[in-house]
């Protein structure tokens, strides 16, 4: 399984991928010295801050800023009034598209604000705390309006609108009122009346989940500085600083070529940071102040106005024979979207059965607006809750045929040939594998004592691949440095290096990875989908490839021979006539000394867009023990196995396993956005959202089984999105086991699970 | 918050004075009222730290008993050998207070003073039949640890007054005490519910005393007469650990918010009320 | 509003400063001093990424005003290392893999060295519940865990043979 997918011209197996180095970056992280957005001090900087909305809902009727702009230490003050009004229009952001008329009235507010914390002014002063005094002498008059946050009372009858433009895309009929339902998104195949006609036993069920935070442990963060000639620099903490350099450009209509993105280190992202909240702000208060400005977002801000996921509401019914094999799915999806349309509903529907080969289905997903924050992108986006409904449904119907689960996911596995629900054919996939690697591990086989359960389930991403520029360069005396677009939020630039160092035959020592700015390397989408090792990945094989090409070119003319008389291997040309190369090999070093007499610098850019993704399968056991007095879950053990395609360094593949556990069992568990009957968020801090902490969560074991992919010159797959897909339902079915009790609302508190062993008991 | 200042008196004179102006707040470990100043929900003028005041932190035996100053962190009580041995409960209640990092600063008087009725502390202390030494204008003077909290952020220190130290009464032979709360997770949160029993045993292991204190279920912390009395003379027979639970259940007035609902928190508060005792009962019988 | 002045031991090295009343340390070790090693997660105690060990204990350097730290000794993750080598935590971390995004590592290295200067012997379970107060998103602390334990041995190790 670990054989190489692509050796080095003598077929020597990998040297480097496959490896554990120490990180490049890992240093400077360890000794304090990464620079984070917030980390930047400019000359001359002054501190912006951004005043909220204290309603979910409301029109406003005046802005006062005078009063605010008079303060000594007030530089500028800024309102949507200072934004473009822009039309909609579509800007494709890598892993979550935008619309640009949207996303301007989700940066500042426009007419309407639409949720507690909505953004709707903006100040810079020269301290903190003449900033925070400036937002208290702002004033604005709103027209409170009521207001809906639960995903299903938002598409009720009579439930206030939050747009009076919005009429529901995808329904057969155009319709003529407003809805809260931006779109209908539907998937089918088959006959579904049949399929349920055949089945011998059928389950109907529905669970939901509450929203969700990514959580990153950075505040959003950014620094601008706006010149008098228009061109303008932003350093930030992002996903992408492409993107961020496209929607700065977009919204506040500015030449791309004005606008240079510099990306500091990235404190957590898991998809949250893939849009813009702070930088337009930053550059028009710095436009107008004529300064550097920089904004950090509090973490009650973080909360309040960024993220999270959706809530969501998903039914199942789903039939099978009485041997296991299922005869007809229909799943319902309900996405709360937040203030402005673009829930990722629509990966939910193509996700949500892509682990069954199912010959009668019929998926339907809703695009809901609510009066809370517009979502983004959370890791593996929509699939967590659709899973949910899905494996939880699937351990009703295996527990109703009295089938081992397992068994039953065995028996109705997708397979390579097999016809994705979303519509390919499924290739080099290694789902069955990895079902093979939980069957057959020890954590299988642990007895289990009273009031302890186990939860499996399964869960699916398709990764993507996309657009990468990537700049190799060979420095004189032989060392390399690989210049990317993509940020690294989970150790990339080791892997970037690692796959430089392989196709060089150098050490991964030798090779220094940076992040290069907007102004210094080609286009380059966000780091999300899980595609930054596999399509950057590729594009920085590609590139050393054309190096080998061109040292091997190079040592051909220094020896007077063909090129095909020479061979790359472990960092040295060698000839295969060795009288025409009487002192021997060529080092990398020694080409790269003499380069100026065989054609000058070596380098050379690869701009592509990656192709062949291979989606990416895991399947979860987790043990829980339930304490029945006080409904308290603690997790025992929990093992994770995966299809990683290749891992190139195997440690940080484990690691996105482990974290995209944790984050499950996050949500599974306790975290949740509590919202008032007024619509405002309870507990927006990290003392009552409450993620895991050390003592919440054992070691996780993490399996990588490698099936490689063949569109990826060493196999690797994305790993970063499918750990959080299967804890939601493993933890549910888990704590079911347990207690005896199906709990289907997400999360599983302790007051919530006791409730339902008492109404059980009665 | 434009006004604020910060002083840090080394004699309870000087910070008498510096506490009798109308916004000032005392300030120990810091780690509620400075997030609370932060938000904006504390808007003091003067901070006055407490903690260069001799006496404040630190813990010295007395009569017996034992004396903790005020502003003495929740790591310096569990370093305590002695104190860790004959009050367990104070000591783990204390040191379920936050993190570790937490446990660095916050103190017994910061988490009685804050009068959250979710503080950690205070039901142990309670328990304990444990004496506050009050500095004032007026001078000294002590108050039963359950005067001082009146409501939710609300006590009955007067202007200027603050507590310099706690005492806990001298203990006899088979005697201890226990804290048991509940949190969703398993550090860092705020109790949903706590109970602490403190109590004493005759050499038969019957209950000759037994105090019971709640946490999180009315507004300020609860002595539930009622619930001791069920367990003296008693050696925690079924019976009598039933009639403390509903003893328990009666006393609760919780709210529903979004830390728990009341019902849950009733059901909870006897569930851990009898824990404690339990734990209370055999760390008693060890002690000789 | 009148600044205050502080003088204090920063990393071994004296240092003064003038700060706001309502300034906290993480404010003038960031803002004043340029340490901006300590990060600011949540300004609430509730997250770790600003930890420092005060006068020889771990506290949140958001939970305590600056003017508090008049003559106390202030360690931070700038003073960890000893010149160009790394504390032993800080090696192990890059050993294990014990961080991603590297954001809340200062918080934790700070954390941990707390631990072992306190517990030279953690088992699993104390370092967990030491370290719940330093919240990391990223890893679900199992290469956190397993480096701290593995440098906990090394320094054992250390002293053995020092």
């Amino acid at each position: 399984m670990n054989k190489p997918v692509k050796p080095d011209d003598t077929g020597a197996i990998l040297k480097v991928v496959g490896t554990r180095p120490i990180r490049p970056d890992g240093v400077e992280k360890v000794t304090g010295r990464a620079a984070y957005g917030a980390d930047l001090h400019l000359p001359g900087m002054l501190i912006g801050k951004v005043k909220r909305s204290p309603h979910a809902h409301a029109r406003i009727v005046s802005i006062d800023t005078r009063k605010a702009l008079a303060l000594p230490g007030v530089k500028a003050v800024m309102t949507s009034a200072d934004m473009p009004d822009l039309a909609a229009e579509h800007y494709e952001a890598g892993e979550s598209a935008s619309n640009l008329k949207d996303l301007s009235a989700n940066v500042m507010a426009r007419g309407k604000v639409l949720y507690h914390g909505h953004a709707i002014a903006a100040v810079a002063a020269t301290s903190n705390a003449i900033a925070d005094q400036a937002l208290d002498l702002i004033e604005i008059v709103y027209e409170t309006l009521p207001h809906v946050i639960d995903v299903e009372e938002a598409m009720a009858e009579g439930a206030p609108i939050l747009h009076d433009q919005m009429f529901t895309a995808g329904l057969s009929e155009t319709p003529t009122k407003a809805s809260n339902i931006a779109t209908k998104h539907r998937l089918d195949r088959g006959d579904l009346a049949a399929g349920f006609a055949s089945a011998d036993v059928i389950v109907e069920t529905r669970y939901s989940s509450a929203a969700v935070h990514q959580g990153y442990i950075e505040p959003h963060a950014c620094v601008a500085s706006f010149a008098a000639d228009g061109q303008t620099q932003v350093w930030s903490s992002s996903q992408g600083h492409f993107v961020i350099r496209g929607l700065c450009a977009k919204l506040l209509k500015l030449r791309f070529s004005d606008v240079r993105v510099i990306p500091a280190e990235i404190g957590g992202g898991f998809g949250g940071k893939t849009t813009v909240y702070l930088e337009p702000l930053a550059l028009v208060l710095s436009q107008k102040s004529g300064h550097p400005v920089k904004m950090v977002m509090t973490r009650e801000e973080v909360f309040r106005a960024t993220g999270p996921t959706s809530a969501s509401v998903v039914t199942v019914k789903m039939g099978a024979k009485s041997d296991g094999t299922i005869t007809a799915a229909q799943v319902d999806l309900k996405f709360q979207a937040g203030a402005f349309a673009g829930s990722p509903v629509g990966a939910a529907v193509m996700t949500s059965l892509a682990c069954y080969d199912v010959a009668n289905f019929e998926i339907t997903g809703w695009d809901v607006v609510t009066n809370s924050p517009k979502v983004a992108a959370y890791r593996a986006p929509g699939a967590p809750n659709a899973a949910l409904g899905v494996e939880c449904a699937v351990d009703e119907l295996a527990e109703k045929l009295g089938m081992d689960p397992m068994v039953f996911r065995e028996k109705n596995a997708v397979r390579n040939g097999v016809r994705a629900p979303y519509g390919p054919v499924y290739k080099n996939i290694g789902y069955v594998e990895t079902l093979e690697a939980i069957k057959s591990h020890p954590h299988m086989s642990i007895p289990l004592g009273p009031n302890q359960g186990r939860g499996i389930a399964a869960g699916f991403w398709f990764n993507i691949g996309g657009e990468s520029t990537v700049n190799v360069s060979i420095n004189e005396d032989g060392t390399a440095i690989v210049s990317t677009g993509s940020p690294d939020i989970g150790g990339s630039r080791a892997s970037m290096a690692m796959m430089a160092a392989e196709v060089l035959g150098i050490g991964v020592e030798q090779v220094r990875p940076i992040v290069a700015d907007t102004a210094s390397i080609g286009f380059s989408t966000v780091t999300g989908g899980s595609r930054t090792t596999f399509a950057t990945g590729m594009a920085v094989v590609q590139a050393a490839e054309k190096l080998v090409i061109d040292l091997k070119r190079r040592a051909a003319e220094t020896w007077g021979v063909e090129i095909d008389q020479v061979v790359w291997q472990d960092g040295a040309a060698h000839c295969l006539q060795a009288e025409k190369a009487p002192k021997g090999a060529l080092t990398l070093a020694a080409l790269a000394g003499s380069a100026g007499k065989t054609g000058g610098p070596i380098a050379t850019v690869v701009a592509l867009n990656a192709q062949g993704a291979g989606p990416g399968f895991g399947v979860h056991v987790c043990d829980v023990e339930v304490d029945p007095e006080t409904g308290h879950v603690t997790v025992l053990r929990y093992t994770a196995a995966q299809d990683v395609g290749k891992a190139i360094h195997p440690a940080y593949v484990e690691g996105q396993i482990q974290g995209g556990v944790a984050q499950g069992i996050g949500w599974a568990l306790n975290e949740e956005y509590v919202f008032s009957t007024g619509g405002v968020m309870e507990n927006a801090g990290f003392l009552d959202y409450r993620v895991p902490v050390a003592s919440d969560l054992p070691m996780i074991d993490a399996i990588m089984v490698e099936v490689p992919n063949p569109a990826h010159p060493y196999g690797a797959k994305g790993v970063g999105e499918v750990p959080i897909v299967p804890p939601l339902a493993a933890l549910a079915i888990a704590v079911r086991h347990a207690t005896g009790v199906r709990m289907h609302d997400l999360p599983l508190s302790p007051s919530k699970i006791r409730a339902a062993i008492d109404a059980n008991a009665r | 918050m434009a006004q604020l200042s910060y002083l840090s008196p080394s004699s309870v004179d000087d910070a008498v004075k510096a506490l009798s102006g109308p916004s000032a707040r005392a300030l120990s470990g810091g780690t509620d009222l400075l997030v609370q100043v932060r938000s904006g929900r504390a808007k003091p003028d003067q901070i006055v730290d407490l903690k260069r005041i001799p006496g404040l932190i630190g813990i010295r035996s007395e009569n017996g008993g034992f004396v903790i100053g005020s502003a003495t962190c929740g790591a310096m009580l569990s370093e305590h050998a002695t104190l860790s041995k004959i009050w367990p409960g104070i000591v783990e209640a204390a040191n379920l207070i936050g993190s570790t990092q937490v446990q660095g600063r916050a103190s017994l008087g910061g988490n009685l003073c804050n009068a959250s009725p979710a503080a950690d502390s205070v039901p142990a202390l309670i328990a304990a039949r444990a004496i506050c030494v009050i500095a004032g204008p007026a001078g000294t003077r002590e108050a039963a640890v359950e005067t001082i909290v009146t409501g939710p952020g609300k006590t009955s220190l007067a202007a200027g007054e603050f507590i310099i130290a706690f005492k806990l009464p001298p203990r006899g032979p088979r005697s201890s005490d226990a804290y048991l709360r509940m949190i969703p997770r398993t550090e860092m949160d705020i109790a949903v519910a706590g109970a602490a029993v403190s109590l004493a045993l005759d050499t038969d292991g019957v209950c000759t005393s037994a105090f019971v204190a709640l946490s999180a279920v009315a507004p300020t912390a609860l002595l539930v007469a009622e619930a001791g009395q069920a367990l003296i003379g008693s050696r925690l027979e079924a019976a009598a650990l039933t009639r403390m639970e509903e003893a328990v259940r009666g006393a609760c007035q919780p709210i529903s918010d979004k830390r728990g609902t009341a019902d849950y928190r009733t059901k909870i508060a006897a569930v851990l009320a009898h824990r404690a005792a339990v734990i209370a009962w055999n760390r008693a019988k060890e002690q000789a | 509003m009148s600044k205050q002045r502080t003088a204090a031991i920063v990393n071994g090295d004296p240092v003064e400063f003038l700060s706001d009343p309502g300034q906290t340390l993480l404010d003038v070790l960031r803002d004043e001093l340029h340490l901006t090693g300590s990060k600011e997660g949540c300004g609430s105690g509730d997250c770790g990424a600003c930890s420092v060990i005060m006068d020889g204990r771990l506290v949140c350097s958001c939970l305590v005003l600056a003017a508090e730290v008049e003559g106390c000794r202030v360690e931070t993750i700038e003073g960890l290392s000893t010149g160009s080598t790394l504390h032993p935590l800080q090696q192990k971390f890059l050993d294990h893999a014990a961080l991603q995004c590297g954001f809340c590592t200062p918080g934790i290295l700070m954390a941990s060295k707390a631990l072992l200067d306190a517990n030279p012997d953690p088992t699993e379970s104390e370092a967990r519940y030491w370290l719940a107060g330093n919240l990391c998103r990223c890893t679900g602390y199992d290469k956190i865990i397993k480096a701290v334990l593995d440098a906990a041995a090394e320094l054992r190790q250390d002293r053995k043979s020092a």
